[in-house]
């Protein structure tokens, strides 16, 4: 089996991470979470593959037929779900924010410090 | 979480009262069952299987609620938490209070006790998530202003970043073990030694926590998220939600990773004793710092985090049992703080120190109440927050950890000193006027008002100090019950007692809790709680009075000495997501970093 998964997830991580350190714009800094939030997908989904199986529907193919790992597709369907709801509250509130001050600038909103 | 989706449905229909009524008694319900379940696991475990999903032959594939006392302590406390801010909630928001506000807090109470009670790593993750978007919800509810708009965004991403390295984590354990269930991955890790991937997912499982937890370096978004939440959720966040970060920390280890990782645990022990002192540490200074009095107690609780993370990286039953204790002790001294700084507002519509200068005079029972949260919280005897300390830092003493009572009682003392300093300020009018303090203005510090919607009111409703003097009073009869500590151990040793959760889970089969011998609380202890209680109303008289105590050369050089360190110190907070990002990162590779020390 390749690690293409394994370094595509780190890479995903890291690189999503570095969006939100540098970010001065919350709607983009949002999307870099979601860009971390795709590395746990490939993730979960790669730890549960397996070469030359197909999906785990037993409906129409013969009994023994080798199929990926249900469990983390359960998984992922709970992390995209998971992965919405905290993206959509916190673009509402970076809209409420850029509505409040007119700026969308993490620098410009900090009223607390210290 | 049922009867918040009834509520929901409902809400155009039923009035006010019959919505807050129906709230308060559906807590209440849920802490009468935390209670009856909290006698029911006194003896040993009760495992719940969703769905009829038992484990077959040993394997289990259906998901588990696996309860022991410390869980159904947790959840315990929670729910009694969640009446006391419903209690308080109507008469503190009169007009605004909305039904989407009851409704949120109880989804939040229902993802808490999930939380408390699962016995499922992704399960976890899922409640987790659960409780972290209501409370990003609750953070940022009053939407009209930007204050509460910052610190839900911050807490958001830092929180999210944190519930995904969580999820990485999560995964690799899955990848390795082809379990989710918390004792079928002990089960699978017991016997092999750990390897990087074990490590690596440690890693990023306890820094999801931690991160949950506000442990330092992760600790940022606490205070901006604290700083803004309206007061009845702040009671809930301050004493409840970091605790389930570090009760999951100590769950996962001792369920599954033990196992594995039970060789290296002196070093690991060194590690988060460390994270923990510093914690405690920096929690307690910048609590002295701050005039915001939400924000102060927003520190303290930093800093108290930092000492419940000693007190489980101990990894001893009694230390844990204290723990436990602690945190029980600290929750309701916090809670009634946290509720003391909300009838302030209501009665003065500020949280500013030195604009409420002088003006809670006539606040007689609320003074002496705030006054006793600060005692309560410098450790004094024979509060239950002495209890828990004195069990925690006794064992420390026995292993040799011979700083841990001075950590203790330097830092509660710190603490207390803070709160017992704005009590002093605020219901006396001791002290000069010091607007320029701790070089605020060169931080460039705003303090948001954000409570002047409220316009102050003439007098205190009974309901809102009801709630308050309950949980002192149950503070003080927790740390007055007989046997308490023995009872402590007794849950602590349950806890860490891999091999039988794995056999109450796995097989059904209930083993009887190893057995401690409950040590009696050593006179050290006592003098140690009784100094920081000391030092405490000496730190406060000292910060209040300095200008006629201590000689003007000596204050000044004092300040010249100091003042720079403590801008930088303070400049660290500095607002800007960017920064928690990076300064998360810093902390997860650091903790990466001495975990694989540890374990080499």
């Amino acid at each position: 089996m390749s690690h293409v998964a394994y370094w595509l997830t780190v890479w995903l991580f890291a690189v999503g991470l570095y969006g939100v350190v540098t970010s001065r714009n919350y709607v983009h800094m949002i999307m870099c979470l979601s860009v971390v939030q795709s590395s746990t997908y490939v993730l979960i989904l790669e730890v549960g593959y397996r070469h030359g199986s197909t999906a785990p529907i037993f409906l129409d193919v013969p009994v023994g037929t080798p199929a990926v790992d249900p469990v983390v597709q359960s998984l992922v369907l709970t992390d995209v779900v998971v992965g919405v709801v905290v993206g959509a509250l916190l673009l509402s509130l970076a809209l409420q924010a850029h509505k409040r001050t007119g700026t969308l600038d993490p620098h410009d909103l900090r009223t607390l410090v210290g | 979480m049922l009867v918040a989706a009834v509520i929901a449905a409902l809400s155009w229909l039923l009035p006010r009262r019959v919505v807050d009524a129906l709230a308060f008694v559906t807590a209440a319900a849920v802490a009468v069952m935390c209670a009856v379940l909290m006698s029911a696991t006194s003896t040993g475990r009760v495992v719940e299987w969703l769905g009829g999903w038992r484990p077959h032959q040993g394997l289990a594939i259906g998901i588990s609620f696996t309860v022991d006392q410390i869980g159904a302590g947790a959840a315990l406390l929670v729910s009694i938490r969640m009446c006391a801010v419903l209690a308080f909630s109507p008469a503190y928001f009169q007009e605004e209070f909305e039904h989407r506000h009851s409704i949120l807090l109880l989804v939040f109470l229902a993802a808490m006790t999930g939380f408390a009670l699962t016995g499922d790593l992704f399960d976890m993750f899922v409640f987790f998530e659960l409780m972290s978007v209501t409370a990003y919800a609750l953070t940022g509810s009053r939407i009209r202003e930007p204050g509460p708009l910052q610190g839900a965004i911050n807490f958001g991403l830092i929180n999210s970043l944190g519930s995904f390295a969580l999820l990485v984590g999560i995964a690799l354990v899955y990848g390795r073990t082809g379990a989710l269930n918390l004792a079928q991955i002990g089960h699978a890790f017991a016997g092999h030694a750990a390897d990087g991937l074990v490590v690596v997912a440690f890693t990023l499982i306890v820094a999801g926590f931690l991160v949950k937890a506000g442990v330092v370096p992760f600790h940022f978004w606490l205070a901006d998220a604290y700083a803004v939440v309206p007061i009845p959720v702040g009671v809930l966040f301050a004493a409840v939600f970091g605790e389930l970060g570090l009760y999951a920390v100590a769950r996962v280890y001792w369920a599954s990773f033990d196992g594995a990782l039970g060789a290296a645990q002196p070093g690991l022990r060194s590690v988060l004793l460390g994270f923990g002192a510093l914690t405690a540490v920096v929690g307690c200074l910048m609590c002295f710092l701050q005039q915001h009095v939400k924000r102060l107690l927003a520190f303290s609780t930093v800093s108290h985090i930092g000492l419940f993370l000693v007190g489980i990286a101990l990894f001893t039953p009694n230390a844990l049992g204290g723990t436990a204790v602690y945190v029980a002790g600290h929750a309701m001294a916090k809670g009634a703080l946290f509720l003391l700084v909300g009838v302030i507002v209501y009665r003065l519509g500020s949280v500013d120190e030195e604009e409420l200068r002088g003006r809670g005079r006539g606040l007689r029972v609320t003074a002496v109440l705030f006054a006793v949260g600060g005692v309560v919280l410098a450790e004094l005897p024979p509060f239950a927050t002495f209890a828990g300390k004195a069990m925690i830092e006794d064992d420390g003493v026995r292993m040799g950890f011979w700083w841990m009572p001075l950590l203790f009682a330097a830092t509660s003392a710190v603490v207390g000193a803070s709160i017992l300093r704005v009590a002093g300020r605020v219901f006396l009018g001791w002290g000069p006027r010091e607007p320029d303090r701790f070089g605020a203005d060169v931080a460039g510090e705003v303090e948001v008002d954000d409570e002047v919607e409220h316009p102050p009111h003439r007098r205190t409703p009974v309901l809102l100090l009801i709630p308050v003097a309950a949980l002192l009073a149950g503070s003080l009869a927790l740390g007055l019950a007989p046997g308490l500590s023995a009872k402590a151990a007794g849950a602590g040793a349950a806890f860490e007692d891999r091999q039988g959760y794995q056999a109450a889970v796995l097989q059904g089969r209930d083993t009887p809790p190893p057995t401690v011998r409950p040590e009696p609380t050593s006179a050290s202890a006592v003098a140690y709680g009784l100094a920081s209680g000391v030092t405490a109303v000496g730190l406060a008289a000292l910060a209040l009075f300095r200008r006629r105590v201590v000689p003007a050369g000596l204050r000044r050089r004092a300040a010249s000495m100091f003042e720079p360190a403590v801008i930088r110190f303070r400049a660290l907070q500095s607002g800007h997501v960017g920064d928690y990002a990076a300064w998360f990162a810093f902390g997860a590779a650091a903790l990466g970093g001495l975990f694989a020390l540890a374990v080499k």
